[in-house]
This record gives C-alpha cells, sequence and structure tokens, in this order.
C-alpha cells in the first residue's frame, strides 16, 4: 500500500501572521512549521502502514526552505518527501495548487492519498476536491475514523447533522478531520534517522506543468484591498453581584435580539 | 449579474444559509437556483419566494446520497447549458466539497469565507475576513463562472412571495462519481435550530466543569430560541458532539447574539464566532481573553448567572 500525504509549510503558531502589502500575499519570512492538522494525516498514514506494511510519501508544494518542515513528518516514520519548489507556482491560488499537487501525485502513484483539516494560513478546507477532480479518484472528506480493506476503504464523515459512513475504492483520496487520531511525537531515534530519508525537490517542469498555469499567473481570483476589520466597540465588564443576569437581558432587549 | 445558487437541503427543508445567499443574488441581479436528489422538483419550487426566478431540479438517483462528486456532474452540466456569471453556495461540509471540485473541473476561480458580496463597476467582488479576521480582503475573479462559498450566518433569507418555474434537467455522471457510495447516517438527535441556522447561540467551554452542566445551556438557549454550541476542547472530551463545534477545526457561525459560558475565547475558538453581531461572556477568569472581544462581559458564576438569566427570559417572554 502506497500512501501519499499532502502536507504544507505555514508560519509557526508563534508568528503574528501579516500580509505584505506590496505583494497581497501572506509574508513567509519567518519561522515556519508543518501545518498542524496534516500531523493528523501523517500519523493515519504510519498507523496504516504499520498495519498492512508499504510506503508512507510526503508530498508538498512550497518554498525550497520548505523542506525543514518535512523532516518532522520524515522524523514521525514517514519514509520520503516529495517537494515541489518553484518560484513560478507562488502566489497560486485553489487552481494552481491543486494542478500542481494532482501532477505530482500523478507521479507517486500512490492507492491513496491523505490530506489533514484546514490549514492554518489560507483557512481554507477544499484543496482536497480540487485533487480529487483532478485526478479523477473518489473522495471522502471530514473523515473522523478510516478503515482500509483489501482494496476498499470506509470513512466516517462528519457532518452537519451527525455522520455519514462512506466507502469507497482505491485509489482514492482522503481528508481526514483532527478528531481522527493523536499525532505521535518523534522519537529521538526518528530524528536522526530523517536527516538520511530521500528528499527530492522538483520543478513545475519536472512535473510537466507549464508555469504560466500556476502561481499568479494561472489564478482566477484575486486580492483587490485589504483593511482592518471593523472594531467591535467598547467592552463592558461587570463583576457578578447578583444582577448580571438582569444587565445580561437588559441589552440583549435595548438591541432587540430576542 | 446571473447567479446559479446551489440549495442545499436536508430532508425535504432547504437549508436556511441557502435560502439566504439566494436573496443577496437576487439583490445583485438576477438569482436562480438549483435542488439536487430525489424531491428536487417539489422543493425547488419553494425557492421562489425568497428570490429565485427559475429552480433547476434533478432527481437521479446518482444524487441520493450526499456525496459531492455526482453533484459537480450535476453542477458542471448546468453552468454549461445556463451560462451563468456566478455560482455561489452556503458553506457546509458537502457545499465546499462541490465547489472545490467545480472549481478545478470548470477551470474556474473559487473565493471562500466571503461574508458579502457586491457588484463594483460591473464586477462581482467579495469580502473575505483573513488571519483569524485580523484583516478585511476584497476579493475578485479573473474569468467566469465566478465560484463563491459564503460564511453561514452571513445573509438572512428575504422572503419576496414570488414563484419559480422549476425545470428538470438530465446529467451525464462521470465515471468516478460512483466510486463512493453511502453505507450508513447517522442523525445526531436535536431540538431546535441548528448552529448553522440559529440566530441566538449559547456556548460552552471547559468552565461548565461537568458534561451535566451543558443542561443549563440547553435550557437558556429553548427559551431564547437558540441552539447550544461547544469549544473543541469539550467536545474533544466527549461532552458534546462535533456537529457542535465552533472555531478553526469546527465550524465559522454568525449568528446575532452569542453567549458564551465558561469559554475562555482563545483564538482557535475566536475565529470561528467572533463575527456574532453581540457577544456576551461568562467567565469566572476575569483574565480569560474573550473578554477583550465581547460587548458585555461578565466575571462570575455561570451555574448561577445561567438558571437566572433562563429564568428572567422565560418570564419576560410570558
Amino acid at each position: 500500500m502506497k500512501i501519499a500525504v499532502c502536507v504544507k509549510q505555514v508560519p509557526d503558531a508563534t508568528v503574528h501572521k501579516r500580509i505584505d502589502p506590496a505583494t497581497k500575499r501572506l509574508d513567509r519570512s519567518g519561522e515556519a512549521a508543518l501545518n498542524p492538522t496534516d500531523l493528523n494525516a501523517v500519523e493515519e498514514a504510519l498507523r496504516i502502514k504499520e498495519a498492512q506494511g508499504g510506503e508512507v510519501v510526503l508530498v508538498s508544494l512550497g518554498p525550497e526552505k520548505a523542506v525543514d518542515s518535512l523532516r518532522k513528518a520524515l522524523a514521525m516514520g514517514a519514509d520520503r518527501a516529495v517537494l515541489v519548489a518553484d518560484e513560478a507556482a507562488a502566489g497560486s491560488d485553489l487552481l494552481g495548487t491543486a494542478r500542481a499537487l494532482a501532477a505530482a501525485l500523478e507521479r507517486v502513484e500512490a492507492d491513496l492519498v491523505l490530506f489533514g483539516q484546514a490549514s492554518s494560513d489560507g483557512d481554507g478546507a477544499v484543496l482536497w476536491a480540487a485533487v480529487a477532480d483532478r485526478l479523477r479518484r473518489p473522495l471522502i472528506s471530514q473523515v473522523a475514523s478510516l478503515t482500509v480493506e483489501g482494496s476498499s476503504i470506509t470513512g466516517k464523515r462528519q457532518t452537519e447533522h451527525g455522520y455519514d459512513v462512506i466507502s469507497a475504492s482505491l485509489p482514492a483520496v482522503v481528508a481526514v478531520s483532527d478528531a481522527i487520531n493523536e499525532p505521535r511525537y518523534p522519537s529521538l531515534k526518528g530524528i536522526m534517522g530523517a536527516k538520511t530519508k530521500p528528499q527530492e525537490t522538483l520543478s513545475l517542469a519536472d512535473i510537466g506543468v507549464d508555469a504560466s498555469e500556476t502561481g499568479e499567473a494561472g489564478s482566477k481570483t484575486m486580492v483587490l484591498d485589504l483593511a482592518p476589520p471593523p472594531s467591535r466597540g467598547d467592552q463592558v465588564k461587570i463583576e457578578d453581584d447578583g444582577n448580571a443576569a438582569r444587565q445580561i437581558l437588559d441589552l440583549i432587549l435595548e438591541r432587540r435580539l430576542l | 449579474m446571473r447567479a446559479l445558487v446551489f440549495l442545499e437541503h436536508h430532508g425535504a427543508e432547504l437549508e436556511k444559509g441557502s435560502l439566504g445567499v439566494l436573496s443577496k443574488a437576487a439583490s445583485l441581479g438576477e438569482a436562480v437556483g438549483v435542488v439536487l436528489g430525489p424531491g428536487a422538483g417539489e422543493i425547488g419550487a419553494r425557492a421562489g419566494s425568497f428570490g429565485a426566478a427559475k429552480a433547476y431540479a434533478c432527481d437521479a438517483e446518482a444524487l441520493a446520497a450526499p456525496l459531492p462528486q455526482p453533484r459537480v456532474d450535476a453542477l458542471a452540466t448546468l453552468v454549461e447549458k445556463t451560462g451563468v456569471d456566478a455560482v455561489l453556495f452556503a458553506t457546509s461540509v458537502l457545499a465546499a466539497d462541490i465547489a472545490a471540485g467545480l472549481a478545478a473541473r470548470l477551470d474556474a476561480g473559487l473565493n471562500w469565507d466571503l461574508t458579502d458580496l457586491a457588484i463594483v463597476d460591473g464586477e462581482l467582488v467579495g469580502k473575505r475576513p483573513a488571519l483569524g479576521d485580523t484583516v478585511l480582503v476584497d476579493v475578485g475573479w479573473k474569468g467566469s463562472p465566478q465560484l463563491g462559498l459564503v460564511r453561514s450566518g452571513a445573509f438572512d433569507p428575504v422572503e419576496s412571495g414570488g414563484s419559480a418555474e422549476v425545470e428538470a434537467f438530465d446529467v451525464t455522471f462521470s465515471d468516478f462519481s460512483a466510486l463512493a457510495t453511502l453505507v450508513e447516517q447517522t442523525q445526531e438527535e436535536s431540538s431546535g435550530p441548528s448552529i448553522e441556522d440559529a440566530d441566538i447561540i449559547v456556548a460552552g467551554g471547559r468552565g461548565l466543569g461537568s458534561p451535566e452542566a451543558f443542561s443549563l445551556l440547553e435550557e437558556l438557549a429553548a427559551a431564547l430560541g437558540g441552539a447550544v454550541a461547544a469549544t473543541r476542547a469539550v467536545v474533544d472530551a466527549g461532552w458534546y458532539p462535533y456537529s457542535t463545534q465552533v472555531g478553526q477545526t469546527g465550524k465559522t457561525v454568525s449568528p446575532k447574539l452569542y453567549i458564551g459560558c465558561g469559554i475562555s475565547g482563545a483564538i482557535q475558538h475566536k475565529v470561528g464566532m467572533q463575527g456574532a453581531g453581540t457577544i456576551v461572556a461568562i467567565n469566572k477568569d476575569p483574565n480569560a481573553p474573550i473578554f477583550d472581544f465581547c460587548d458585555i462581559g461578565v466575571v462570575g458564576d455561570l451555574h448561577q448567572i445561567v438558571p437566572k438569566l433562563t429564568e428572567l427570559v422565560r418570564s419576560h417572554r410570558g
């Protein structure tokens, strides 16, 4: 069983995120880390591999320095990493990203492609569906538990109304929820071993994607303007002296919310 | 602008979020709706009273289960047939997958998490809060159709009283669309509105102290006609179902009133609810971050305050 896990480098949680006013893109110059919810996808891939054997391949699109972040997932136990790093791909929107990622995945020829939940930088929880369509493979997203049996998978999908249990034949694309597992910490042995694991860096040309179809040139969406959000106004803070419930109701009535 | 709005339904009911997007689209130009699945025609006919000039319906068996990929086939067919300028969706687990799949299929731009839409100089422009709602971004599209996912609660449905002509259409499904199948469906029992649809949300976090304390919130929500939501911490602890989780890895909601009880207001939760109209916070920790972004913050014991508030609301409503 070959499992590809799509992971992304994002600004570290401790970094104050800002949009560069000149490029209108997220400033990615500071400390970076793997998108936290991608670790759930790496963990799930490792559990499947441990149960049935196979290979776990990390696939990423990003700047060359993303290899540092990929090393953490290699230390967790992934076997190798493929990074598509190309200046021309910077600033890609959903379409360009999906195109490049799908092309890299075609090359890996995985039985199962895993994604984590929403990325912490772009907020968008939609990439997997675009990739699944490009690959023409079945998709199950928002999966809270996953079983693999022979050439089929079954995922329990969290919805607004409860759970849908969905089966699909392999090869398939699955996006896991962060409720699926608790990612492991890399062991010291894993960290040492990660340094010698194969890491391949590819250009867009290597994966057969025309540079004009990614990056800003290939984007079908654009940022027109940036502004600070409207202020919430004044905050009233009170200590409950037995009348707080009354004061809350007064505010609710004053604002005609009932 | 001529927009196609994906009208999601649960049972025979059209989702409130979809109807809100439909009403908004109708205010910007011509809006047509689409309903997919068994009974689509009958359900679609109701879209007229929320501004749809027309409703397209396909009740093919392949659309019976709530799976995204056959719906991408259906919408791609309809975009080609109608030549609409935009396709708009109210965000949901299902709609997000359909929108992104359709974007890839049509090579069309998709903007998501939109909180407003406008026509500026003849072009569709969306507003999208980014980076934990610290920046408000104006987004646009190149080419057409222009695809947009609207944040839940952004637009209220407006009853216009019109009627929509329903037109049935056929879909040729992709071979790979049939490779995922629904095996089983579990509906969580709930009374009252869902958190996506509710104008009033009463939410609980770790400060509740125990899962049993959620009954206090349920009583308050029932008195207010609202829904109960939860933080990730208490959902992870198994106190309350995932479908009620608000925050980065749960739902983003923007009710008119949000009452947070025993919620500290960590950034992961904040991004899911700070779009609420009025925020009330009750927490015994005076240093809880939620006090920095609420309208009224009460430092006190929620176990005392919430039942009292419930009583006051009940007696006010008679």
